[in-house]
């Protein structure tokens, strides 16, 4: 993409610049006589540098308030595990899990998202395609509704009903490998089927169950303490890093296929590993929140849109996916308190305004 | 001399060898076209009978069965009988309404896939399912009511009014409303929607409980009344959405390719947005959101017909019909008691056969 030739650098330091198709300025950073040298995209950094720092800025508000305010030299002696006794309470064991959670289950569904969209060359693509997301809803519904189960049995209801519908879709899907078109038809079928079988529970339930299954499906982050974050954070730890060393071949496919193939991308491998790593990932965003909706759909266009990238940008939408939840999490909590919203009706309402808004004004300009 | 244009050819010259050999091929051509165009027309028409087969069944089956001749015989002929009662004021309504309903949810999805080029566009997609939802809650909420009159108004403004909303949202800028614009902000729109109603849902019970069975879809206590609020948007919907065909099959060939044609892409598109809220909208309005035949119809009519708009229009409207009410019909006698809702019938049973039918045979791409 870069359009600087690579000629012998004189001296340390030395920096051009050249214009990516997409606007993006790249710098090329030669370091100690090009022993180290690296292409930056400035406006890639600066906006990951922000989301960085808009995160960590929430994180910090989100630890601060609630209906028992801590100020933050308070809120910092606290997470050292001194201060106040009524303090490291709040902060270390409700505050602290609940924000790292979202953080955590944020980026896990925005990288999943992007994971979709590249491999569906579909803006629309999501966990939804091969079913996941309306397995897992499916699963947990009949898991509350009919077997009468609490938290955790939610979970494993959700994750077995989410991977078994994947397995499904994929399977039906298979003749003579998978072919893309069939897949998303297949998933078609699956998902509507899970879709009336979840209709007919919900409707057939009592009111009140009904109503906590409800609260389930939009996906909620309340009560989410220290197990939720370890098992998330193993999860994204090994999965996150995995899809992102995918991220070079997912752009090289996005080209099609047969590009793709005669570049020396193996396909039909990068296929396969790239659709269970996000199915994985999706699954313990799933299993930990609920099916929170829109972050996997627009974290990865709210990314590449705010960087201007041609493909996808894997880091972007995890960054914003983290950034997102956390932020509609603190919105969930405050904005109606005492009532807590459960943070997927705030992620639909504030992700979607954003997106609506970011359209917009992108059209308005003539861009995208 | 090549067969390719072989009418240009006998137009060059008159009695050459090659101007013969090029009217045997025209000839051969017409005939073979002429075979396809008549297969398709027996195949719609079978598709009517089937259709028409349904309607008597659905008018003959419920908690009080009619035998099929007696039902013939009170259809034909005024006798004031207890089984006329039950035909004209429950059955004949719903069944009318069923094939209403049907035909314009699957004229709606061929349009929307056809429009946006997307194998997994639903005619809710412009933001008409969340539109029409939400201005149901708001119906319940603010304003206390819950008969499913007043639903219908307030479904078909909500669903009109977001849809305006996401065509005026995706058509800003140079390159006017392309697919992929009009998708996002339909996502989008229908995201920020959906959450408001999520919001109200579980903060009040009362709503909630209300809508989540209008949420389902069905046709059960839809009377005469209903149908004739919205009939005339879901004919008036038909009547352009027939005469979009050959514009929809132009926009196939690609933005470029139907400009240098001389198609006029974005009155086509505005054109078929507007056949899409009529029939969608009101279509929602009247029995709720059914997602699954407006989704899946389309590409049944495209397996049978190849990629035709002219042929997928007409085909998408009987199959989604018969689908419909059959389904409808299904769901009256598959509980001991009660009724199964047609939103879920169509998916359990239209799914299987959809995804056997996609592993069996090519289907025709957009």
């Amino acid at each position: 993409m870069s359009t600087t030739k690579s000629q012998p650098a004189p001296a340390a330091d030395r920096t051009r610049q050249g214009r990516r198709d997409s606007g993006d300025a790249v710098r090329v950073v030669r370091l100690a006589g090009d022993a180290v040298s690296f292409r930056l995209r400035t406006r890639m950094t600066f906006i990951y540098g922000t989301l960085v720092a808009a995160t960590l800025v929430v994180f910090a508000i989100t630890l601060m308030v609630g209906d028992y305010e801590i100020p933050l030299p308070r809120v910092l002696l606290a997470l050292t595990g001194e201060g106040e006794r009524l303090d490291v309470f709040f902060v270390q064991g409700m505050r602290l899990p609940r924000a790292l959670t979202a953080i955590l289950v944020g980026a896990a569904l925005g990288v999943a998202g992007a994971v979709f969209q590249s491999l569906s060359r579909n803006p629309l693509g999501s966990p939804d395609i091969i079913g996941f997301t309306s397995g897992a809803a499916t699963g947990a519904v009949l898991t509350i509704l009919v077997l009468g189960g609490g938290m955790t049995q939610t979970s494993i209801g959700a994750v077995i009903g989410g991977l078994g519908t994947a397995g499904l879709v994929y399977l039906l899907a298979l003749k003579r490998g998978v072919q893309g078109y069939r897949l998303i038809l297949v998933g078609i079928g699956v998902n509507a089927m899970l879709l009336s079988a979840r209709d007919y529970l919900m409707t057939r339930a009592e009111l009140t169950e009904a109503m906590t299954a409800q609260v389930w499906l939009v996906g909620s982050l309340n009560g989410r303490d220290w197990t939720q974050v370890v098992a998330v954070s193993c999860g994204t730890g090994v999965l996150i890093p995995l899809i992102l060393g995918l991220g070079p071949r997912l752009r090289l496919m996005e080209m099609g296929e047969d590009s793709a193939r005669a570049l020396g991308v193996p396909t039909q491998a990068t296929q396969a590993t790239a659709l269970l790593t996000a199915s994985a990932l999706t699954g313990f965003g799933i299993a930990v929140a609920g099916p929170i909706g829109f972050i996997a759909l627009a974290a990865p266009q709210l990314a590449r849109r705010l960087v201007r990238a041609n493909g996808t940008t894997l880091l972007g939408a995890g960054l914003m996916g983290g950034f997102l939840l956390l932020t509609a999490d603190l919105i969930a909590q405050r904005a109606l308190a005492p009532i807590q919203l459960p943070v997927g009706v705030v992620t639909a309402v504030v992700g979607g305004s954003y997106l609506v808004w970011l359209l917009y004004r992108e059209w308005r300009t003539g861009r995208g | 001399m090549t067969l390719e244009r072989p009418s240009s050819a006998i137009a060059d010259s008159e009695n050459t060898d090659d101007a013969l050999a090029a009217r045997a091929a025209l000839n051969q051509r017409t005939t073979a076209h002429t075979r396809v165009q008549l297969l398709r027309v027996v195949g719609l028409l079978v598709g009517l009978g089937v259709l028409v087969l349904c309607v008597m069944l659905s008018i003959s089956v419920g908690a009080k069965p009619i035998p099929l001749p007696t039902v013939w015989h009170a259809l034909i002929d005024d006798q004031g009988s207890y089984n006329q009662d039950v035909i004209f004021e429950l059955r004949l309504p719903r069944t009318v309404l069923g094939i209403a309903i049907g035909a314009s949810l699957g004229v709606a999805g061929a349009l929307m896939q056809a429009l946006t080029r997307n194998p997994i566009a639903d005619p809710g997609l412009l933001g008409i399912n969340a539109g029409a939802a939400m201005a149901v809650v708001v119906a319940i909420f603010i304003f206390g009511l819950t008969d499913l009159t007043s639903y219908v108004w307030f479904g078909f403004l909500g669903a009109a009014v977001t849809a305006f909303v996401v065509y005026f949202l995706g058509s800003r800028g140079r390159t006017g409303a392309t697919p992929v614009r009009l998708a996002l902000a339909g996502t989008a729109v229908a995201a920020v929607l959906i959450g408001l109603m999520n919001g109200i849902v579980i903060v009040n019970d009362f709503v909630f409980d209300q809508i989540r069975f209008w949420q389902v879809g069905s046709l059960v206590g839809r009377d005469m009344a209903i149908f004739a609020q919205v009939l005339p948007f879901l004919l008036i919907g038909l009547a352009i959405a027939l005469f979009l065909g050959s514009s929809l099959n132009a926009i196939a060939l690609g933005e470029d390719m139907a400009a240098a044609l001389g198609a006029r892409i974005n009155r086509t598109r505005a054109v078929s947005a507007l056949a899409i809220v009529l029939l969608c909208g009101g279509a929602t309005a009247a029995a709720g959101p059914i997602g699954f035949v407006g989704l899946t119809i389309p590409h049944v009519a495209r397996a049978i017909t190849g990629p035709d708009q002219r042929w997928v229009l007409p085909y998408s409207a009987v199959l989604a019909a018969i689908l419909l009410v059959g389904a409808d019909t299904l769901g009256r006698i598959v509980l001991p008691s009660g009724e199964l809702e047609v939103g879920i019938i169509t998916a359990l049973v239209g799914a299987p056969v959809f995804i056997a039918l996609v592993r069996r045979t090519r289907m025709a791409q957009l």
